[in-house]
């Protein structure tokens, strides 16, 4: 047995990178996605809305961990032998942005319908809508609830330990693994994503008491 | 591509499915009972409770609140058993997606018993009910009423979230999925089909919650108004 040392610390720290390098990926991937379905969840096409629907109701109908399974193992039966790091990019993107959808939908459904009417007044088209009175408000309303959303983002990247990609979680069972101290271990493991959460956690109650006094 | 799909393997493995199902159901439905009980305690205690309970409260609901299930697993699991006390993994599974559900259902319950109006309580001490009855009937039951759409939609997560608990070897859908993939090497089948299940589940959840709360919150119903 090999005793539990400042390596494996350092070994464990290193793997931490990973995860936040998964989350940002997750989260850039998902935003994008995310923006799409949003915006087609709102539009005034019945099928775009319909498919959006669909998607999103399909994704949170679904645990992450068989999302992860079906892009890593799945996929490769097919023939397309994707790295743990892109299964777990892809899954987690199509993951995230079912749920990011969902919130900015809401978002965007949270500005006052007065704001569209006057905006068509004065003659901008839809696009101009979107992109000068509609949008900029939503995304006002949309920053506390994404910032609280990235908490999850961070947690779930510890799913992708699950298809071998060495991330926090993963590294956490290596170094158990040779240490057998598993309390030792996981409780750092869990230390450090307390210590990306938490900021975001407390980033996320800041500025929706920000938010709301100011309207 | 030749990959020609198969499910020929359902006819005699569709038992085993089942059998996740039930499991999945059982750990999920004993979780979110007991998670719902000491998260509604917690809130009690995180609003009516002294500085120090409080304050204790609220550390539990963020850590776990800001660290993955998979990890509290983990620490569970092997954490306890490294300290000489041999849990199953299925009482592993429960003891952590209870602790989990207690955290959110803590904040969510919070949230409720903090929109009850400070004129509620008054009321109810000028008819004389007593500090227990108060809490039960003018403070729980409606903050429950109050916030029940977000509680369903959290135990429907955790549901989900159920299937990590096949990391730790307890026999639910996932972790017969697993087992299922790699006798049959169907594992593109094996994990659609699992994922339709989930989903029906996820439904049937939602059904499920909103049949308990028509039968729980009469108040709606035959006033026809909300709280």
């Amino acid at each position: 047995m090999i005793q539990f040392g400042s390596a494996h610390v350092i070994y464990i720290f290193e793997a931490a990178r990973w995860t936040i390098v998964l989350s940002l990926i997750a989260f850039f991937g998902g935003a994008v996605l995310g923006l799409l379905l949003a915006l087609a969840r709102v539009s005034r096409l019945l099928i775009l809305r319909a498919l959006s629907a669909a998607y999103i109701q399909t994704i949170q109908g679904t645990p992450l961990l068989i999302l992860l399974f079906l892009s890593y193992f799945g996929l490769s039966l097919l023939g397309y032998r994707l790295a743990p790091i892109v299964a777990a990019g892809l899954s987690l993107t199509l993951y995230v942005g079912a749920f990011l959808g969902e919130i900015w939908r809401g978002c965007i459904q949270a500005v006052p319908r007065t704001q569209w009417e006057a905006s068509d007044c004065i003659g901008l088209n839809r696009f101009q809508q979107y992109a000068y009175v509609i949008l900029p408000q939503a995304v006002r309303i949309a920053t506390p609830p994404t910032v609280g959303f990235m908490v999850q983002v961070v947690k779930n990247t510890s799913l992708a330990s699950v298809i071998g990609f060495v991330e926090l979680t993963r590294a956490g069972q290596i170094v158990n693994n040779s240490t057998f101290q598993p309390l030792v271990v996981f409780l750092l493991v869990a230390a450090i994503y307390f210590a990306i959460c938490y900021p975001l956690s407390v980033a996320s109650r800041v500025l929706e008491r920000k938010f709301n006094v100011a309207r | 591509m030749t990959y020609n799909f198969s499910f020929a393997f359902l006819a005699s493995r569709w038992p085993a499915l089942v059998e996740g199902v039930w499991l999945t159901v059982q750990l999920t439905a004993v979780s979110i009972t007991l998670g719902f009980l000491l998260g509604t305690l917690c809130a009690v205690l995180r609003v009516y409770g002294n500085g120090f309970v409080r304050r204790v409260v609220g550390s539990y609901v963020e850590i776990i609140r800001n660290t993955p299930l998979l990890v509290q697993m983990f620490i569970v699991y092997f954490g306890i058993a490294s300290m000489g006390v041999k849990l199953s993994a299925e009482v592993s599974a429960i003891i952590a997606l209870v602790i989990n559900a207690g955290a959110y259902t803590t904040e969510i319950m919070r949230a409720g018993i903090e929109s009850i109006s400070k004129t509620q309580l008054e009321a109810a001490e000028c008819l004389g009910l007593s500090r227990v009855n108060t809490i039960i009937h003018v403070v729980l039951l409606p903050a429950m009423e109050r916030v029940f759409p977000a509680l369903s939609s959290q135990f429907v997560l955790l549901m989900l979230a159920s299937s990590v608990t096949s990391q730790i070897s307890a026999e639910e859908l996932t972790a017969v999925a697993n087992v299922m993939q790699s006798d049959t090497y169907r594992s593109f089948e094996v994990y659609l089909i699992v994922a339709a299940i989930y989903i029906a589940l996820s439904f049937l959840y939602r059904f499920a919650f909103a049949l308990i709360g028509a039968v729980l919150f009469t108040r709606r119903r035959k006033l026809g108004t909300a709280l």
